[in-house]
């Protein structure tokens, strides 16, 4: 289950690492195309933004749902065991 | 400007202090020994956790500055709220849960859970000090800043206070006063920031139609100060007269800005100007001289001697008009005038006029009534704001004039990157301004997994599911705050309320344009934020003083009651330097010195700690290599860059000897590389004796 977790974490963190970089070097290299507006009238840099964070919220959660998850199937792995 | 002091604002500030003062003395029997002092026994709940990480992590740098850069420059601000809350995911999935599993009391107690080296307690130890003295200056700077307007005191008066009952929440009771000080503020500043943002919304924006708004508030204006439009003016061919605030929903300003114009030629030598500038009080332009030569401004100057600073601006035929500016100028001997008259709020002086409004909406609206989330962006986007930079002028003599000048500006360029001086390097064209950017985004996205006082809350709950819980409301929690910190800068950018000297206001003084108790309570609020934050960088260096150098280091053996007693002291020590530091700094904007503290605490303790969790190779060497190290060449370089020669020393930027201001993408790595090449040394050297 250790090991399962590590994992996950390294890929939440990995998704994110790309995210990010990616908003980064955006703005760093190509500023004008944040100045695009995808959708709704709001430009990419305030859509990229908002979604940074969101999406920062939403691995957390998911997450801590998986770790949730993790923990019910050992403890009822656990129980198993013991049981005749 | 000079703030009224309100007894409303004195009142709920008096009120929250005291909560938090016999809150902190209730809660102190429970913290007599070190486990209770530095760790709250681990017994916090993970959800009151998870709020308080809110209420320390939420500084006046992400409240007051983050706002107050919004506010100023647009979309920039919002970087770093973007990059604080990327720096939660390191924390989340890099190092809560073996924080927790391998530390006790501080962070250095991690880091030595393999090793039992006195070395590394040294080197933790001094790296936590020096990241938490760096992030508490800006904290105090902050609180001399919001203590200014609410109860009318001088700026020292502000951080004194600060660390006064900071210094008695520690003292009383360590970390467990620390937490629920943290918890109470982390939850009022959501809830008030929250509340702050959907009166925004439903606010709106509004554009009024000049001339009509002039006159309803001609009667209001005239005679307040001397530069105030009056009816001459008003006659004047060609004047116009700017309102500060533009609409009946906003508070007025009580002020109007002229503009004159547009004209042809030579200013100097044009007589409808001349007739124009007759009618204000007998206004004569001034020939520039000194550094005023070549510049977009011009002077005027009326039958009793008193001195209007005009902006120019030419349009696309070829003509210019004025626009009325600020000044602010200080005189060699000392004193200060404010828009040609000294400083002050009685008859014969004057002070800076609250600025920001939106100056056109889209299709000539003048009011767009309540806003959706999305809707607020999408108006933004296509409206003209007017901004206001300023430029500051030094005369031979040694007085200096700061101009505060009008600048109409797209909505469309307010919401873009690119626009503040921090981050002017994304437009340069200069590889090295690019690389200064790219270097503060990962210094923020390192630095906090890196910050002594957040990893320390690791040790107040009971185990590792815990820490990642609490870990995860801290995320929620902080990411939404900084969701809202995008409406409230952009809402003081338009709220008519704008200190043009002071972006560190922008948040309380947005609050002050819907109600003053608002005022007040967001003022009490940032107060605590300051108190929150500050609270639990001094508990770590408390921490990090008793148990990692004196214990550790100095040989000292303490029983319990005097490890308790030494933390103590340690934070009285700690306090009376972080408010002389305050008071050192207090020109500087919050959010760039704690950019500082970021690129400090990444560079020092970032590359220790992962490497331990992640590199089985790692040896005590290379841990103490790679923090001190990390600490000094970030230190160095900050030390040695174009923005502490400007902004620290008052030297020119181009004398600094090293390419950027930002340390991070060169430090940072410096660390990792030091650990890496020490270890395989140190190891490398034992082997060779074990052979």
């Amino acid at each position: 289950m250790a090991s399962r977790s590590s994992r996950m974490r390294f890929v939440y963190f990995a998704v994110y690492l790309g995210l990010y970089g990616g908003f980064v070097l955006l703005a760093t290299f190509a500023p004008h195309n944040m100045e695009a507006t995808p959708l709704a009238g709001v430009n990419l840099a305030v859509w990229y933004g908002l979604g940074l964070i969101g999406a920062a919220v939403v691995m957390a959660l998911a997450y801590g749902w998986h770790c949730r998850s993790d923990q019910e199937h050992a403890s009822t792995d656990a129980s198993r065991e013991v049981l005749p | 400007m000079i703030h009224a002091t309100s007894p409303l604002a004195i009142a709920v500030f008096v009120l929250f202090v005291a909560i938090t003062l016999v809150l902190s003395s209730y809660l102190g029997k429970k913290a007599k020994s070190s486990a209770g002092y530095f760790a709250a026994h681990g017994q916090i709940p993970w959800f009151v956790n998870g709020v308080a990480f809110a209420g320390d992590y939420l500084s006046a740098a992400s409240f007051l500055g983050i706002c107050g850069m919004i506010a100023f420059y647009g979309y920039d601000g919002f970087l770093y709220s973007i990059g604080y809350l990327a720096g939660w995911i390191v924390a989340l999935f890099v190092v809560a849960e073996p924080m927790k599993r391998l530390g006790k009391f501080t962070f250095a107690d991690a880091l030595n859970a393999r090793f039992n080296s006195p070395g590394i307690k040294a080197a933790a130890g001094i790296s936590t000090l020096a990241v938490s003295i760096f992030y508490l200056i800006p904290q105090m700077v902050g609180a001399g800043v919001l203590v200014q307007p609410l109860l009318g005191l001088p700026h020292w008066v502000g951080v004194v206070l600060v660390g006064a009952v900071v210094i008695f929440i520690v003292v009383t009771a360590g970390m467990v006063s620390t937490t629920w000080v943290q918890f109470i503020k982390g939850a009022l500043l959501l809830a008030f920031s929250t509340l702050l943002s959907v009166l925004i919304l439903w606010r709106g924006f509004h554009a009024g139609d000049e001339h009509a708004e002039l006159a309803s508030q001609s009667s209001a204006t005239r005679g307040t100060a001397r530069l105030t439009a009056d009816n001459a003016a008003l006659d004047a061919p060609n004047a116009v007269a700017e309102p500060a605030t533009n609409h009946a929903n906003l508070r007025p300003s009580g002020y109007v800005f002229r503009s004159l114009g547009p004209f042809t030629g030579d200013l100097f030598d044009n007589e409808q100007l001349a007739t124009n500038l007759q009618a204000l009080s007998g206004s004569k332009l001034l020939p520039p001289t000194g550094p005023w030569q070549g510049t977009q401004f011009v002077q005027s100057q009326d039958r009793d001697g008193i001195v209007t600073t005009w902006s120019l601006r030419t349009d696309n035929e070829g003509r210019t008009s004025l626009h009325e500016a600020q000044t602010v100028t200080k005189r060699s001997d000392g004193s200060v005038l404010v828009n040609g008259l000294p400083r002050g709020t009685k008859a014969g002086e004057n002070q800076l006029h609250p600025v920001g409004r939106i100056s056109r909406l889209p299709r000539g609206e003048t009011s767009t009534g309540p806003l959706g989330p999305l809707e607020f962006f999408r108006i933004l986007q296509q409206s003209e704001v007017v901004l206001w930079p300023s430029k500051t002028l030094v005369e031979p003599d040694g007085s200096s004039t700061t101009v505060y000048f009008q600048k109409p500006t797209p909505g469309s360029q307010v919401l873009r990157p690119g626009e503040s001086p921090t981050f002017a390097g994304i437009r340069s064209d200069k590889f090295f301004d690019k690389l200064n950017f790219l270097s503060l985004m990962l210094a923020l996205f390192c630095g906090t997994a890196s910050l002594p006082h957040i990893l320390i809350r690791y040790y107040t709950v009971h185990d590792e599911a815990a820490a990642r819980k609490s870990t995860i409301v801290g995320i929620a929690c902080i990411g939404f705050f900084y969701v809202l910190t995008l409406y409230m800068g952009l809402g003081a950018m338009t709220s008519g309320s704008l200190e043009p000297s002071d972006s560190n206001m922008a948040a309380p003084l947005l609050a002050r344009s819907f109600s003053e108790l608002l005022f007040a309570v967001i003022s009490a609020i940032a107060f605590t934020t300051v108190l929150g934050t500050v609270s639990g960088l001094i508990l770590a260096s408390a921490g990090a003083v008793t148990h990692d150098l004196l214990e550790s280091i100095g040989g000292m053996k303490m029983n319990d009651h005097e490890r308790v007693r030494i933390a103590k002291l340690a934070s009285v020590v700690v306090g009376i330097v972080a408010i002389s530091l305050g008071i050192l700094f207090k020109q500087m904007n919050v959010t760039f010195l704690v950019g500082w503290a970021f690129s400090v605490a990444a560079s020092a303790n970032l590359p220790a700690l992962v490497m331990l969790l992640f590199w089985p190779s790692t040896t005590r060497q290379g841990v103490i290599a790679a923090i001190i190290v990390g600490m000094l060449s970030s230190l160095a370089w900050i030390l040695l860059s174009g923005d502490t020669f400007a902004n620290v020393y008052g030297l020119p930027k181009e004398g600094s000897i090293v390419p950027f201001s930002q340390p991070g993408i060169v430090t940072i790595p410096l660390g990792f590389l030091t650990l890496i090449v020490v270890s395989l040394l140190s190891r490398g050297k034992r082997e060779m004796q074990a052979a």
